[in-house]
């Protein structure tokens, strides 16, 4: 720890003669008291906190600007897009399959949303909703709610971890770790899947997938049970959340929270129910609410999530087992022409594909250079598509002008909206509650930056 | 795929005024009077936002080599005439009732309504788009009361109207209704008011289209800029902002920026 009148690292003021005579200290680990020692000796009665963005209890690089008076917090803002990499201009120069894999990597704990909701506005433009095949929309649902799951387990876990428990990190990663290799037997890949594609999904299930999911659904009910016996009636997890972070109804309406932060207020809004997609109104499954608006309520109310989550995925299994069908629309001038297999290197064409286009049908080899080089083109127009992700409404806005790639591609994410809150849910608080209240809006700085 | 023709006629919506829409005109794009009289908007005429032009398939002529500067307008859907259908009229009712008596009618303050594949625009005109937000929040029938941010658009071929602000409505009482409200502003005078202080989740979506379009949201509490650092130039997203190319030079030749490449389009 040390005092550096002349900072190194310090960004330039907009305001030189407001900095003028300010004492910057640089924390980097240490006895927090000797900071305090040191910054009351000069007497100062403001001292403004930079938490982040490289700091392990911030999600990333979240960067959080906090005014102290002792240890209440007087004033807290956000601060964000170290991680911004222009993933929405990426896009508008790849074609439209090619897109799934740039908003796949957004917010990378719920890929499959991300992709969901794009290939589901595409759809909408394509005008294909109806057509896309009964199976595929079982999977897209099934893949979705393994994800919710593993994201809340996330954020359970690293919240947790925030707050110092590790072994409810250590939890939430191991029971993920089941999601996570059901994920990648079906997709080849742990998260950045890009499985989800325009017009249904990239690749069937491979054999024993249902049996692999019907084994995972108790164990994974087990882990989150023993999560709960850990946290529910913790007395020091209840002393650190409960109450802390509160934001009621009328906060969430007028800073546009969704998700488990609106559910935990008592509103049961979801997506899934009021403005089904990918056939959600047929699966049997509640919607959790709590009413304590707080963080221990958020929390109670991603535990619950979870459970309903293996609901539907239990109802996917079954229904996946009787429906054989086609897992991608059947118009060939949209569909990916290449049949994907299981090979000892991973996925990739199926060997009759290759057989089909090589050696029988030139046509055959020309419709798949066109589409996989070229893409389809989308009629043009709007449409916007929301979906109910881990962390709340992740809306798409897809432009088209005709051609063969996105004109422009907007992603409203749930984290990039919900951070607004902090000053809200902070100010007025403690400065170790800061943490808290920010865990349990769960926010994801690849989502919040894109 | 080489067909210019979209690869499948999407379904029209049950309302819609879609299949006339796009499949009934006779717009080429040498007609540029009828290029005029689509933009003025006026019903069921589709509006053009721009003229494609790049590689072609047969349905333009014979010409299927690219080369020979095949030109085709891109045709949005135009004003929708009644009934909309679904919940739509009724939001339009309600909307026109609630404006009585206000700053602007609902002719004054609506340019045009939209429908499309099973969606609701409402083209505002950027005067009245605080007195249309509110009414769309307030009004008991209406009660959008959730706002899902602000999405820039940049549509270079619109001379007057090259920037778009689109944002998303949700009514939560009337069962996750939509409405998309859609204002435009000419690249010259970039203003859009604010709607920050009636939907206050609009803080950061503003200043992300502020960042990313250069749109100025007047009334917003601090339009600063939120993505980009804070001494950047320009505004990243719009589509005349300068990308760079690799500097990677072969024989004398460097790689051209994305937007340069010969590509498929």
């Amino acid at each position: 720890m040390s005092t550096h009148t002349t900072d190194p690292y310090a960004t330039s003021p907009l305001d030189e003669e407001m900095a003028e005579g300010a004492h910057v200290f640089n924390v980097e680990g240490g006895d927090w008291d000797d900071l305090v020692d040191e910054a009351t000796s000069l007497h100062e009665e403001r001292i403004v906190v930079n938490m982040g963005p490289q700091h392990p209890s911030t999600h990333g690089v979240l960067r959080l600007i906090l005014e102290l008076d002792g240890e209440t917090v007087t004033e807290a803002r956000a601060g964000i897009g170290y991680l911004h990499t222009g993933i929405e201009k990426n896009m508008e120069f790849r074609t439209w399959t090619q897109g799934v894999t740039f908003c796949t990597r957004m917010d990378y704990l719920t890929p499959m949303f991300q992709e969901a909701a794009f290939c589901l506005g595409i759809e909408k433009l394509l005008g294909v909703t109806d057509d896309i095949p009964e199976r595929a929309s079982v999977i897209r649902v099934l893949m979705m709610e393994m994800t919710r799951i593993s994201s809340h387990l996330v954020g359970v876990g690293t919240g947790g971890m925030e707050m110092g428990a590790t072994t409810v990190m250590t939890i939430g990663f191991r029971e993920r770790e089941r999601l996570m290799r059901i994920i990648e037997m079906v997709t080849g890949l742990r998260m950045n899947n890009a499985y989800i594609r325009p017009g249904g999904v990239v690749v069937d299930l491979p054999p024993g997938t249902i049996d692999a999911i019907r084994e995972m659904i108790p164990q994974i009910r087990q882990g989150i049970k023993e999560l709960e016996d850990l946290l529910n009636e913790n007395p020091i997890v209840k002393g650190r959340m409960v109450g802390v972070g509160v934001l009621d109804l009328a906060g969430c309406m007028a800073l546009g929270m969704t998700g488990p932060v609106l559910r935990s207020t008592g509103l049961p809004h979801d997506l899934r129910k009021s403005a089904p997609y990918c056939g959600y109104e047929t699966y049997d499954f509640d919607v959790i609410t709590r009413t304590s608006a707080d963080a221990y309520g958020r929390l109670r109310v991603r535990f619950d999530e979870m459970y309903e989550s293996l609901r539907i995925i239990a109802q996917c299994a079954d229904r996946l087992q009787d429906n054989p069908g086609p897992v991608m629309v059947a118009d060939k001038k949209i569909g990916w022409p290449a049949q994907l297999a299981l090979g000892p290197d991973g996925y990739g064409n199926s060997l009759d594909h290759i057989r089909e286009i090589m050696g029988d049908s030139m046509e055959a080899l020309i419709h798949h250079f066109k589409l996989v080089t070229e893409g389809f083109r989308v009629p043009p127009g709007q449409a916007y598509q929301a979906v109910e992700s881990a962390k709340g409404e992740l809306g798409c806005h897809v432009v088209s002008q005709g051609g063969t790639r996105p004109y422009r591609a907007h992603f409203r994410d749930p984290s990039f909206n919900n951070l607004q809150a902090v000053a809200a849910m902070c100010e007025g608080g403690q400065v170790a509650d800061v943490i808290v209240a920010v865990a349990s809006l769960d926010p994801v700085m690849g989502g919040v930056d894109r | 795929m080489s067909d210019s023709q979209p690869p499948k006629t999407p379904k029209p919506p049950e309302s819609s005024q879609r299949a006339e829409g796009t499949a009934g005109t006779g717009l080429t794009a040498t007609d540029i009077g009828a290029l005029d009289r689509a933009r003025a908007g006026e019903a069921g005429e589709p509006v053009t936002v721009g003229v494609r032009s790049g590689m072609w398939g047969p349905s333009l002529g014979g010409d299927t080599s690219g080369y020979g500067g095949l030109e085709k307008p891109i045709l949005f859907p135009g004003a929708a005439a009644r009934p909309y259908g679904e919940y739509f009229d009724e939001v339009a009712d309600e909307l026109e009732r609630a404006l009585v008596g206000g700053s602007a009618s609902f002719d004054e303050a609506i340019e045009k309504v939209v429908v499309d594949r099973g969606e609701l625009t409402l083209h505002v005109r950027r005067e009245h788009l605080l007195a249309v937000a509110r009414a769309l929040r307030d009004d008991p029938a209406l009660r959008f009361e959730f706002c899902a941010g602000v999405s820039g658009v940049h549509y270079l071929d619109m001379p007057g109207e090259e920037l778009h602000a689109v944002y998303h409505l949700v009514s939560i009482t009337h069962g996750s209704r939509r409405v998309r409200v859609e204002v435009s502003c000419p690249d010259a005078d970039p203003h859009i008011p604010s709607i920050v202080s009636v939907y206050p989740s609009n803080d950061w979506h503003e200043r992300e289209t502020w960042d990313m379009f250069g749109i100025i949201f007047d009334g917003h509490p601090s339009l600063t800029r939120i993505l980009m650092p804070d001494d950047w130039p320009g505004h990243p997203q719009r589509k005349d902002y300068p990308l760079g190319g690799i500097p990677v030079e072969y024989k004398g030749a460097t790689v051209p920026a994305p937007d340069e490449r010969r590509s498929y389009n």
